[in-house]
């Protein structure tokens, strides 16, 4: 009774609520959303069918068509995945009655003849195939579409089409069996030929081809499917409609990568009508042409990397070399697309054309072919280089800074001892923005691929050394853009000299180097190109990059750069534009700060002058937290671990004043990067205090307990919590007892779930780092309760502790970092219970072929972690 | 639907400076982290070898008197509960010398010969020369001889040996080898090896042991030739299982040192300090010069000479643990030469020698000879004066011992329990 009258009141108001929703009045807008939102919470089956039947109402309006679709999608999928997880667990719990009368109706609605409610339910449809088909319910939803396609006018046949696509991106293949993505595939390609005469459903059949892919893989086995299938996406690059063009070229792409092994019989053809597209079509068809032969590249590039070369395996896909065949017709195509460029294309941060998709392309075919490509470029770039049209200067600029990683360094040294001196003239002299610009980057290309210690002939010497160093820092006082470059370039030259010995060549213009890029810094126009942000970030390299010889001067950088930050602080009453730049500046400041910390922290002599500011830092990025009210900043917080990691025990002193923040980040779970950090910095400060960290030990093992447990927060955080306990541990010793028995429950739990994986390789490297974290954390409590009284408290954890490492041998997946801290959490046990494990040891498998596996292992960090188990077992077993 | 963006990064680095530091601090947490852990397995692994191997022989002796134990070891027991080794190699005078003096294992002289030689044993050839600790500890190496005065102080190619600019080694990495410095070709000889790169083996099997030893020495460089950085070169002694061929290639082998004798050492004992029945000295002419003991002047006296400490109880006893009794020492000669409880003195066997019933030392006819040296830091144990008697009377051949192994491999299920001294 009541139910249908709530359903009476909403039929009628509905559509005036969906209509002040979607007003200009703010305060109307807020009212409708309010009521909507009191209507889902009041009663949800109602609230749904009611959306459902306003989409499929040929007589309303279509702005509430859609945004009743809208909010019907959203009421079913949210990007959040506790949200979406939540979601969908109310969905499956709903009503039976409700689900189906609103998947009729959103069936119903695919017949429309409005076009944006037709496809705002076939997205709709798809969301909810997404949760119902895993679970095995709608079992008569594909067979319904696919009647459709056969029977219905044109319109109707698209809206099918298209949520036949939106459905294939939406379930993974394993849930549809392969007689229906016969089917599918079979209604698809058909929409997609030739012989179909209607524009949109090709154009729908093609894109729904394109997420239709994943699910062909046994029909991409069979020859005369593939054929077929191979044949009509080729005839569809060359249908009259721009859209149809775009969209075939798309579902190359995919497939490039997707069924790589499969080209061969269809390449030259390919390469055909993508050269044909790149030199003719419209830009958006070219750029999908372009990227064609790109995506090859990842392809080949990653199988040549994965196996150097030599093909051996059963299971993994050969090189076909595709790239080196078509080389010679390849090259002179992307070359000639570099002459094409947009002007002004460097100062527009979202440009992205036809020039540089080739050249972009050019540098992916270096990489793939190595030292083959060099005398093919080459004559273009002597033929363009001094020509009077900027665009051949800046062509042949940009073909060089291409191909500078990939090929051998004898190849290109003999090339960049010649150019070198020509790019510096060019970078100071040229009339021209945008070849100054390339050149600048094709320089920051030569020195990040051809000096340094890995090569054998250097290419800078002490006499022109200077000279680049002279015009870069000239042309840092060039166009925003130009200047970026520079700093770039800069960048790679200092990052070449790292490690080179106690002097480095660029100790003689360090202070000029410096002064420089602080100038930078301070430009009117440093807010444009991200130029600051280079310049800082050249200056944290240059820092990195030093050497004993100008630790004095990295000293005096301190003060400079804390003043710095101090005059962000000065600002009152920001608008929150304002607002948003200081904080990104102050991140700039942090981020210098920590890698100078880290510099000067890591020795003594440095370390002990450093000292003397480390009380005037602190205290600045303290201000820098309470700048906000929400939440901590990440930069300042990474800078704080540099910091505490210098300061050692001392760091005690901050902790009343600092501990709030700690606690802020470590309940950040919006921005798991901070949240993340901060765990770090736990262990660091853990490290540092050692037992010192006992009064606040309580309430981070808390807030350390309750992120563990949070689904809202990021996974990644969860493994370095766990390594984290393993830090607190070691820190604290016998005083983790407090928090034994709540970590080991944590832990057993987690390394239950992590023992076996079924998954992708993300999945697999997440377990491994999971397993890595839960181990670290065994690793500290055993360390930390070693030699202490209390060590009977851990005898009651080693069995399980033991099958867990028997079970992730056993499962043979573990990655080299599992596996040398395994084999030292075994080392540990035996250790620290001695005796008391000696039986339950010698009974794992872990003890004998784990260990001596990994006491042959070829990685010395693995053997290591294995000598130390294996004595430390000796000694267990033989007491 | 709409096209897919396919536009690719141009122009910019691959990673951001951003995340750049975001991963150095990571490499950073990572490395102190793993430096945190190694630090608490190293510190963990001395203190564990010192509180069991100086301490551990404290309950048998309770059947001493306090007094007779010398002051010495009060002491080092003492204070080596809470000093680890390396500090203990700081030491400076007399303390060290008493400390160092307890830390080597001593063989005991083989007088007859062990079950399961073939099964159960090792067996090496030993180079003539000095027994010493070498301890390479904060960029230096110190050996000391047994009674703890130092013999070089130098560079080595040990871990921790030299100063020498290498970030791996942590300042919790150290080493004590057991050795023998071999005048003739200034090589240290290592019979043994206790602390690795921080990690005790005091607690190890000399199966584990030398299967170290032989890994490790070679690796860290300490066989290279003498450099700047490592002024003496150390050598393995090649160590062969006691079966028949390889107690003969001990036997007979050709080494680059002078041999004093056959080393003999239980493959499942661990490093005891002081004296072990589970490793066994044993000489004859063909392998050592000093097979009969020399007296002051290098020659051999007509009678066997040894050496025993008096009791209060005007008692004669070996160093042995516990100690044998020998015989008592007249009230007169007592009175007229002043001694003392705790007096090493010098006596020889006279013509009615040592005489035994099942198997235990019965009587020795003794003649009072005077105080011992008083470098002298112990008095001989039961098992060298056996050796020396049994030397001048019946000597065990080396024919006895591989005859020993071939009736053991004939009778094989002989039962043969080792005794286990954890």
């Amino acid at each position: 009774m009541f139910i249908s009258a709530a359903r009476n009141i909403m039929a009628m108001e509905v559509t005036q609520v969906l209509l002040n929703a979607q007003s200009i009045d703010g305060a109307v807008r807020k009212n409708a959303e309010d009521s909507l939102k009191q209507f889902q919470e009041q009663n949800l089956p109602v609230f749904l069918v009611s959306l459902s039947g306003e989409l499929a109402n040929e007589e309303k309006p279509v702005e509430t068509r859609k945004l009743a679709g809208l909010v019907l999608k959203n009421a079913l999928d949210a990007k959040e995945q506790h949200r979406k997880f939540e979601l969908v667990q109310r969905w499956l719990s709903l009503d039976g009655n409700a689900k189906s009368q609103i998947k009729a109706c959103l069936l119903k609605t695919l017949t429309s003849l409005v076009s944006d409610a037709r496809s705002t339910a076939s997205q709709v449809i798809a969301k909810v195939a997404g949760i119902e088909l895993p679970h095995k319910q709608w079992p008569e939803l594909i067979g319904s579409l696919l009647s459709n396609v056969h029977q219905l006018p044109a319109q109707a046949k698209q809206a099918t089409l298209e949520t036949l696509g939106y459905l294939c991106e939406e379930v993974s293949p394993d849930v549809i069996d392969q007689d229906q993505v016969n089917k599918i595939l079979t209604a698809v390609v058909q929409g997609m030929s030739s012989s179909e005469g209607n524009t949109d459903v090709r154009l729908a059949a093609t894109r729904a081809l394109y997420n239709a892919l994943g699910f062909a893989q046994a029909n991409f086995s069979n020859d005369m499917e593939r054929d077929y299938i191979m044949r009509v996406v080729c005839e569809a690059t060359l249908s009259p409609e721009v859209r149809i063009r775009q969209a075939a070229f798309e579902c190359l792409v995919s497939i490039s990568s997707t069924y790589y092994e499969k080209l061969a019989p269809y390449i030259q053809d390919i390469f055909n009508i993508t050269a044909k597209a790149v030199r003719e079509d419209e830009e958006p068809v070219a750029l999908q042409a372009i990227e064609f032969w790109s995506s090859i590249c990842d392809e080949e590039i990653d199988i040549l990397e994965e196996y150097g070369g030599d093909f051996t395996g059963d299971s993994d896909i050969p090189c076909f070399y595709f790239i080196k065949q078509a080389l010679p017709a390849l090259v002179p195509m992307l070359l000639e697309t570099l002459l094409k460029q947009e002007e002004d294309q460097d100062q527009d941060e979202g440009a992205w054309n036809i020039a540089m998709a080739g050249g972009t392309c050019l540098g992916l075919v270096a990489r793939t072919v190595g030292d083959d490509i060099v005398p093919l470029v080459v004559p273009f770039i002597e033929e363009n280089i001094s020509k009077q049209d900027w665009r051949q200067r800046e062509g042949a600029t940009y073909a060089f800074g291409s191909i500078l990683e990939g090929p051998s360094p004898e190849k290109l040294i003999p090339l960049v001892n010649v150019a070198l001196t020509f790019m510096l003239s060019a970078l100071t002299k040229d009339p021209n923005s945008h070849v100054k610009d390339t050149t600048a980057w094709t320089l920051g290309r030569i020195f990040e691929f051809l000096h340094g210690s890995v090569v054998d002939s250097p290419i800078i010497s002490q006499a022109n050394c200077q000279q680049i160093i002279t015009v870069l820092l000239q042309s840092m006082k060039d166009t925003p853009n130009v200047a970026e470059k520079a700093c770039g370039a800069l960048y790679f030259l200092a990052q070449g000299y790292e490690e080179m010995g106690p002097s480095s060549p660029l100790t003689p213009f360090f202070q000029e180097i410096v002064q420089s890029l602080l100038t930078v810094t301070h430009r009117e126009d440093a807010g444009e190109s991200r130029l600051r942000t280079a310049a800082y970030e050249t200056l944290n390299e240059v820092v990195r990059c030093s050497t004993d010889e100008t630790a004095p001067l990295v000293l005096q950088l301190v003060p400079v750069i804390m003043m710095e930050l101090h005059n962000t602080l000065e600002g009152q009453k920001l608008s929150s534009d304002e607002r948003e730049k200081q904080s990104e500046l102050q991140g700039l400041l942090c981020g210098c700060l920590q890698v100078i910390i880290q510099k000067l922290g890591a020795s003594e002599p440095t370390k002990y002058v450093f000292m003397q500011y480390a009380d005037q830092i602190m205290g600045l990025f303290l201000r820098v937290f309470a700048c906000r009210s929400a939440t901590v900043h990440e930069e300042a917080m990474l800078a704080i671990g540099a910091l505490a990691y210098a300061t050692g025990a001392d760091f005690a002193k901050y902790m009343p004043e600092f501990y709030r923040y700690l606690e802020m980040g470590l309940q950040n779970f919006e921005e798991y990067q901070v949240c993340a950090v901060t765990v770090g910095v736990v262990g660091d400060i853990s490290r540092a205090l050692e037992e010192k960290i006992v009064p606040y030990c309580d309430s981070i093992m808390t807030q350390l307990l309750k992120n563990l447990s949070s689904n809202q927060l990021h996974r990644s955080v969860k493994p370095p919590i766990f390594s984290c306990f393993g830090d607190i541990a070691l820190a604290v010793g016998e005083y983790f007892e407090k928090y034994l028995m709540w970590a080991m429950s944590a832990l057993q739990s987690a390394a239950e779930l992590s023992t076996h994986i079924a998954g992708d390789d993300e999945l697999v490297e997440y377990t491994n780092s999971l397993r890595n974290g839960i181990l670290e954390a065994y690793s500290g409590i055993f360390q930390g309760f070693k030699n202490s009284p209390k060590t009977q408290l851990l005898i009651p954890y080693a069995p399980h502790i033991l099958q867990f490492l028997d079970g992730i041998y056993m499962e043979k997946d573990m990655d080299d970092v599992v596996m040398k801290t395994a084999i030292g959490v075994l080392g540990d046990l035996a250790d620290t219970l001695g005796s008391h494990a000696g039986s339950m040891i010698q009974q794992s498998v872990s003890s004998k072929d784990f260990l001596n596996e990994c006491l042959s292992s070829e990685d010395l960090m693995i053997k290591e972690s294995a000598e130390w188990a294996k004595l430390a077992i000796s000694r267990a077993i033989s007491v | 639907m709409a096209p897919h963006d396919i536009r690719r990064p141009f122009k910019r680095a691959a990673i951001s400076d951003q995340q750049k530091r975001r991963e150095l601090s990571l490499l950073r947490q990572a490395q102190n982290r793993r430096d945190a852990q190694q630090q608490a397995r190293c510190l963990a692994s001395s203190i564990l070898s010192l509180q069991s191997s100086a301490p551990e022989s404290q309950p048998e002796q309770s059947d001493i008197e306090i007094e007779t134990v010398p002051e010495s070891e009060q002491e080092s027991e003492a204070f080596s509960k809470d000093l680890d080794v390396r500090q203990a190699s700081k030491l400076r005078g007399p303390e060290v010398r008493k400390w160092f003096a307890r830390q080597l294992m001593l063989p005991e002289w083989m007088i007859d010969v062990p079950d399961r030689l073939a099964q159960d044993w090792y067996v090496f050839a030993r180079p003539a020369g000095k027994r010493c600790f070498v301890v390479s500890s904060n960029g230096t190496t110190v050996s000391r001889q047994r009674n703890g005065s130092i013999l070089h102080h130098f560079p080595s190619a040990l871990p921790a040996g030299a100063k020498i600019r290498d970030g791996s080694g942590s300042g919790q990495s150290y080493c004590i080898l057991d050795c023998i410095f071999h005048e003739l070709d200034q090589t240290y000889y290592v019979i043994d090896m206790v602390c690795w790169n921080g990690y005790s083996l005091y607690d190890c099997t000399a199966e584990f042991r030398f299967y170290w030893l032989n890994s490790k020495l070679e690796e860290s460089g300490a066989c290279n030739a003498p450099s700047h950085y490592h002024k003496f070169r150390f050598s393995a002694v090649p160590v062969y299982n006691c079966d028949q061929s390889g107690l003969y290639a001990a036997y007979t082998g050709v080494v680059p040192y002078a041999k004093d004798g056959l080393l003999f050492y239980n493959k499942h004992a661990l490093y005891q300090t002081g004296n072990t029945p589970l490793a066994l000295v044993w000489k004859d002419e063909n392998c050592s010069q000093y097979v009969i003991d020399t007296d002051g002047k290098g020659e051999i006296p007509s009678q066997q000479q040894v050496v025993l400490e008096l009791q209060d109880d005007r008692k004669l006893v070996t160093s042995d643990d516990p100690p044998v009794l020998f015989g008592c020492l007249d009230r007169d000669i007592i009175e007229k030469s002043g001694l003392h409880t705790g007096n090493l003195l010098r006596f020889a066997i006279g013509d009615g020698g040592l005489s035994f019933a099942d198997g235990k030392l019965e009587k020795a006819d003794l003649i009072y000879l005077g105080k011992s040296n008083r470098a002298r830091a112990f008095a001989d144990s039961y098992s060298k004066v056996l050796f020396q008697f049994m030397v001048r009377h019946s000597p065990l051949k080396i024919d006895d011992l591989l005859a020993s192994i071939n009736s053991a491999n004939d009778q094989e299920k002989t039962p043969s329990d080792i005794e286990m001294v954890g």
